[in-house]
C-alpha cells in the first residue's frame, strides 16, 4: 500500500468544520504517507492531540491546526483516501472488504435487507454456502473458526434473520471464537419505527458478542469491517456483529480500505510481565505435586508445543478442560484427560491433592470446579490467560499472568529446570490402575462408549469431531483418543445442542481433506436436521454418528439420578433418522447390533459423502464418572472409594 | 462499600446502554451515573458510583467495564483527591411563615433560589453528597415536593508543582 494518500474533505460534518477544511487544504497541497497513532490518554493525561505525521506537526506549527482532532477515529479513518479511490456502494464495500480480511467463504442465508449485498456478492463470484437456517450458518461459521484459527463470516437478513442468528452468537461467544455476523437491517429512514422486519439486533445481541456496530453512514463501513475483524480476531476473540440498513448497502462511497485500526479502548496484551514470569518460575520450582490445568486458550494461542514442553520438562499431569481436550495428546503419559463434573477420577483427585496447580488459559469454570471452597484446597494456584478478567474470576490466584500463552510459555520453560516427580507420578499411576476410565461392556446392545471407543481407534484420533450436547458429547469427550489441536469442536460454555451438525459443516469445507464426524444425540441432532439438505447439496461428506437412545438422555439421567427416574419429558418419538436422511438424499445406515458397529462405522468413514450412522445404544446408559452439583470434584457418582 | 470510578468512553451509540447493561447482567449495583461530553466531543466523561462488596467485586467491575471496546480509560478515584459535584434542584413548599427560615438555610449551604411560586420556591444547590444530604435534611421539615439530582461527577485534583 506504497501509494500517496491524502486528506479529503467528508461530507455532513459540523462543528469543527473550519478545522478541517484547513486542514485538508494543508494535505492536499503537500500529499505525503501519513502515519497516525493516538497518543496515549493515560501518557498525555488530556485529549489527543491531532495524529502524529509529520504534515500535522508542520500544520501545527504554521497554526494551522488546533489540538483536537476534527473527527472520530473510524471517520477519521475513512477520509484517509487512496490517490485513486474507487466509487462503489456498500454493498460492494463489504465484498471487498471481506476479500481484503481474506475471507475466502461466507455462510448466510438471504432476505430483502441483504439482497444488495448478495447481488455484490454473486457478481464478485464470492464463495457462499446456503445453510437452511441462520442458527446453522452461525454455527458453520464458528466451526470453520475453531477448525482452522481463521474468523468466520456469516450473513444473515433483518429482523428474524437477525435474531436466528443469536444463538450462534452466544455460543461463540461463550467459547471465545473469532466469528463476524453481518446483518441487514431496515433502511435508516425507518430505524426505530417498527418498521417491517426491524429488529433492534445490536440491542439484542450486546450481551453476547464482543462488539457490535451499527453502521449509519456509507463513509464508516470499511474502517468498521476493519475494526470488526480486527476485534474478533485479537486478543481474546469474539463474535462481532456488523448491522448494515439497506440504504448504507445501495449509496455510493469512495472506497478505501484503511490498514490499521484507531481504537484507543481496545489494547490486549500479549507480552507477559517478566517479574511476574520469573516470580512463577520459581513457585513452580518449589512444587511437589503440580498440576497443569490446561483450557481452550492454549488452542485459541497455539500453545500445544509449549504446553507438552512445560509438561514434559516439569514431569507434571496434564489435565484439561472439555474445551482443551485436543491440545494435549489423548495417549501421553502425563494425560490425565479432563476433569471436572465428567472428568476422569485420577483427574479430580490429582487436582484436589496438588499443591500447585498451573492454569494455562483456562476458565475454572464451575463444571470444572465443582462446590468452589473444594477446587484444590491445598494448591497454589498460578494463572496465565490473556483476559485479565478472567484472573481470580472465580477462584483467587496467587500468581497471575495476563498475557498471550504461547509467548509467556515460550519464555517461562527456558526459566525452569528439569524436575523429577516420582512419588507423585506413582501415586497418580495408583489412581490410573484403580479408577480407569470405562464402562461395563454389554452382552446385548450397543454401549454408545464403544461406538465412540470403536470411532477413535478406526480414525486413529485424527479425525476432527463435532458434538452435539448431552450425553453424546461427554462420551465422545471421554472416549475419543485426541491426537491433534483443533479437532474437537463442540460447544462448551453454552452447552448449545443442535451445534455440532451445522459446526460439522463449516470445518468440513474448512477442511475438505480430513474426515469430519459430528457425534449426536438424537435430541440435538433434531435441533438442526435441516442441515442434511446442506450437506447434500454440496457433497460435504459430514458423517454423522448418531447415538440414538430414544430418550433426552443426559436429562434423562439427572431425573434418574435426581427425580427418582420421573421421565419428564425427556421421552423422544423419533423419525425414522435413515428415512429421514435419505428423503435428504443423503446416505443412511442403520446399526442395530454391536458386531456391527465396526463394519459400518468403515463403511461410513470410507465413503466419499455425507453419511447418517443411525446406531441404536443402550437408551439408558448413563455418563460416569459423575460430579453432582455443587459438590466437590472429588465427590464422584460412579467411583468406589 | 460505595467507590467513585471515573471513566472516558468513545462516544459512540450505544456505549451507555453497553455500560448500563453490563452492570444489569452481572447483578453489579449503580448508586449514581453522570455523563456528559468532554473537551473533546468524540469522548465522554462518565462519573460512575458503585457499591461493591469487597476489593475482588470492584476488580471484576472494573475489570468487566474496561473490557469493553469503548471504554478508553478507567480509575478507581474514591482515595484520590478529587473534587466531587453533585447537584440537586427541589422544590419545597414555602409560605410567609417559614420563608425567612428556608432562605436562611438556602443562605449557608450557598445555595440558590431559581423558581419563587405562590405554593414552593425551588432551590438549587451543588456540593458533595453529604452537603446535598445535609440540605435536604433541614428541608424536609418544610415538605419537599420534588427533588431532581444529578449523580456524582468528579475530577481528581492536580498533584501540586505539576
Ligand atoms: C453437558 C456439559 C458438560 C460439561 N462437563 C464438563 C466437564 O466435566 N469438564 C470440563 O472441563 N468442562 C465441561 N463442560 C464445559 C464447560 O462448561 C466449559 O465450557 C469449559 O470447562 C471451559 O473451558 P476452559 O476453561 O478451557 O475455557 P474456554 O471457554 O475455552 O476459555 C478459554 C480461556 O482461555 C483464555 N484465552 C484465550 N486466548 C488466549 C491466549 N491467546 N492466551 C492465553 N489465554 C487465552 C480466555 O481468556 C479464557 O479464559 C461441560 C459442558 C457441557 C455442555
Ligand atoms: C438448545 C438447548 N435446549 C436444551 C438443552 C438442555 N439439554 C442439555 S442435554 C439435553 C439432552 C440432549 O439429548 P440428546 O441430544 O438426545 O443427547 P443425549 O444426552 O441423549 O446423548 C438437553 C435437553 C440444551 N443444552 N440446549
Ligand atoms: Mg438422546
Amino acid at each position: 500500500m506504497g501509494a500517496s494518500r491524502r486528506w479529503l474533505p467528508v461530507e455532513g460534518r459540523s462543528g469543527a468544520a473550519g478545522l478541517e477544511k484547513r486542514w485538508c487544504a494543508y494535505a492536499r497541497e503537500k500529499p505525503q504517507k501519513f502515519e497516525y497513532t493516538w497518543p496515549d490518554l493515560a501518557v498525555t493525561g488530556k485529549c489527543l492531540t491531532l495524529a502524529k505525521c509529520a504534515g500535522c506537526e508542520a500544520a501545527q506549527k504554521q497554526g494551522g491546526i488546533a489540538e483536537s482532532p476534527p473527527l472520530a477515529g473510524r471517520i477519521f479513518i475513512s477520509m484517509l483516501l487512496e490517490e485513486k479511490a474507487m466509487k462503489i456502494t456498500g454493498a460492494q464495500a463489504v465484498v471487498e472488504s471481506l476479500r481484503r480480511e481474506g475471507v475466502d467463504i461466507i455462510f448466510g442465508y438471504p432476505g430483502g435487507a441483504v439482497i444488495p449485498i448478495y447481488d455484490a456478492m454473486y457478481q464478485a463470484e464470492f464463495r457462499h454456502i446456503l445453510t437452511r437456517h441462520e442458527q446453522a450458518a452461525a454455527h458453520a461459521a464458528h466451526g470453520y473458526a475453531r477448525s482452522t484459527g481463521k474468523t468466520g463470516v456469516c450473513i444473515a437478513t433483518s429482523g428474524p434473520g437477525a435474531t436466528n442468528l443469536v444463538t450462534g452468537l452466544a455460543t461463540a461467544y461463550m467459547d471465545s471464537v473469532p466469528v463476524v455476523a453481518i446483518t441487514g437491517q431496515v433502511a435508516t429512514g425507518l430505524l426505530g419505527r417498527d418498521s417491517f422486519q426491524e429488529a433492534d439486533i445490536t440491542g439484542i445481541t450486546m450481551p453476547v458478542t464482543k462488539h457490535n456496530y451499527l453502521v449509519k453512514r456509507v463513509t464508516d463501513l470499511p474502517a468498521i469491517i476493519k475494526e470488526a475483524f480486527y476485534i474478533a480476531g485479537t486478543g481474546r476473540p469474539g463474535p462481532v456483529l456488523i448491522d448494515i440498513p439497506k440504504d448504507v448497502t445501495t449509496s455510493l462511497l469512495d472506497y478505501y480500505y484503511p490498514d490499521q485500526v484507531i481504537l484507543p479502548g481496545y489494547k490486549p496484551v500479549y507480552e507477559g510481565n517478566a517479574r511476574q514470569i520469573k516470580a512463577a518460575a520459581a513457585l513452580i520450582q518449589e512444587a511437589k505435586k503440580p498440576v497443569i490445568y490446561a483450557g481452550g486458550g492454549v488452542i485459541i494461542s497455539g500453545a500445544e508445543k509449549e504446553l507438552l514442553l512445560l509438561a514434559e520438562k516439569l514431569q507434571a499431569p496434564v489435565t484439561t478442560t472439555l474445551m482443551a481436550l485436543d491440545a494435549f495428546p489423548g495417549d501421553h503419559p502425563l494425560s490425565l484427560r479432563m476433569l471436572g463434573m465428567h472428568g476422569t477420577a485420577y483427574a479430580n483427585f490429582a487436582v484436589t491433592e496438588a499443591d500447585l496447580i498451573i492454569a494455562v488459559g483456562a476458565r475454572f469454570d464451575d463444571r470444572v470446579t465443582g462446590r468452589v471452597e473444594t477446587f484444590a484446597p491445598q494448591a497454589k494456584i498460578v494463572q496465565i490467560d490473556i483476559d485479565p478478567a478472567e484472573i481470580g474470576k472465580n477462584v483467587a490466584v496467587d500468581l497471575p499472568i495476563v498475557g498471550d500463552l504461547k509467548r509467556v510459555l515460550s519464555e517461562l520453560v527456558p526459566l525452569l529446570a528439569p524436575q523429577e516427580h516420582e512419588a507423585w507420578l506413582e501415586q497418580i499411576a495408583e489412581w490410573k490402575r484403580r479408577y480407569p476410565l470405562t464402562y461395563e461392556e454389554q452382552e446385548q446392545g450397543i454401549s454408545p462408549q464403544m461406538v465412540v471407543e470403536t470411532l477413535s481407534e478406526l480414525t486413529r484420533g485424527e479425525a476432527i469431531i463435532c458434538t452435539e450436547v448431552g450425553q453424546n458429547q461427554m462420551w465422545a469427550a471421554q472416549f475419543y483418543c485426541f491426537k491433534k489441536p483443533r479437532s474437537f469442536i463442540t460447544s462448551g460454555g453454552l452447552g448449545t445442542m443442535g451445534f455440532g451438525f451445522p459446526a460439522a459443516v463449516g470445518v468440513q469445507i474448512a477442511n475438505p481433506d480430513r474426515p469430519v464426524v459430528d457425534i449426536a444425540g438424537d435430541g440435538s441432532l433434531q435441533m438442526n436436521i435441516q442441515e442434511l439438505a446442506t450437506v447434500a447439496a454440496y457433497r460435504l461428506p459430514v458423517k454423522i454418528l448418531l447415538l440414538n437412545n430414544g430418550y433426552l438422555g443426559m436429562v434423562r439421567q439427572w431425573q434418574e439420578i435426581f427425580c427418582e427416574k420421573r421421565y419428564a419429558a425427556t421421552i423422544l418419538q423419533n423419525p425414522d433418522f435413515c428415512k429421514l436422511a435419505e428423503a435428504y438424499g443423503v446416505k443412511a445406515l442403520a446399526v442395530e447390533k454391536p458386531e456391527e458397529v465396526r463394519t459400518k462405522l468403515e463403511e461410513a468413514l470410507a465413503y466419499t459423502g455425507p453419511v447418517l450412522i443411525d446406531c441404536r445404544v443402550n437408551p439408558e446408559e448413563n455418563v460416569m464418572p459423575m460430579v453432582p452439583p455443587n459438590a466437590a470434584i472429588y465427590d464422584m457418582l460412579g467411583v468406589e472409594k | 462499600m460505595k467507590h467513585t470510578l471515573a471513566i472516558l468512553v468513545m462516544n459512540n451509540p450505544g456505549v451507555m446502554a453497553r455500560i448500563a447493561g453490563l452492570y444489569s447482567r452481572r447483578g453489579y449495583n449503580i448508586s449514581s451515573i453522570a455523563v456528559g461530553e468532554t473537551e473533546d466531543p468524540r469522548i465522554s466523561r462518565i462519573t460512575l458510583v458503585v457499591e461493591a462488596e469487597d476489593e475482588t467485586e470492584l476488580e471484576q467491575i472494573a475489570k468487566q467495564l474496561y473490557k469493553l471496546i469503548d471504554v478508553i480509560k478507567l480509575s478507581d478515584i474514591t482515595k484520590d483527591k478529587a473534587v466531587e459535584r453533585e447537584l440537586a434542584l427541589i422544590k419545597v413548599h414555602c409560605h410567609p411563615a417559614n420563608r425567612s427560615e428556608i432562605l436562611q438555610i438556602v443562605d449557608i449551604f450557598r445555595a440558590k433560589i431559581v423558581d419563587v411560586s405562590q405554593e414552593g420556591v425551588i432551590i438549587e444547590v451543588t456540593g458533595d453528597t453529604d452537603k446535598i444530604q445535609a440540605i435536604l435534611d433541614l428541608l424536609r421539615p418544610f415538605g419537599l415536593r420534588e427533588i431532581a439530582r444529578t449523580g456524582k461527577v468528579a475530577l481528581v485534583r492536580s498533584a501540586a508543582g505539576r
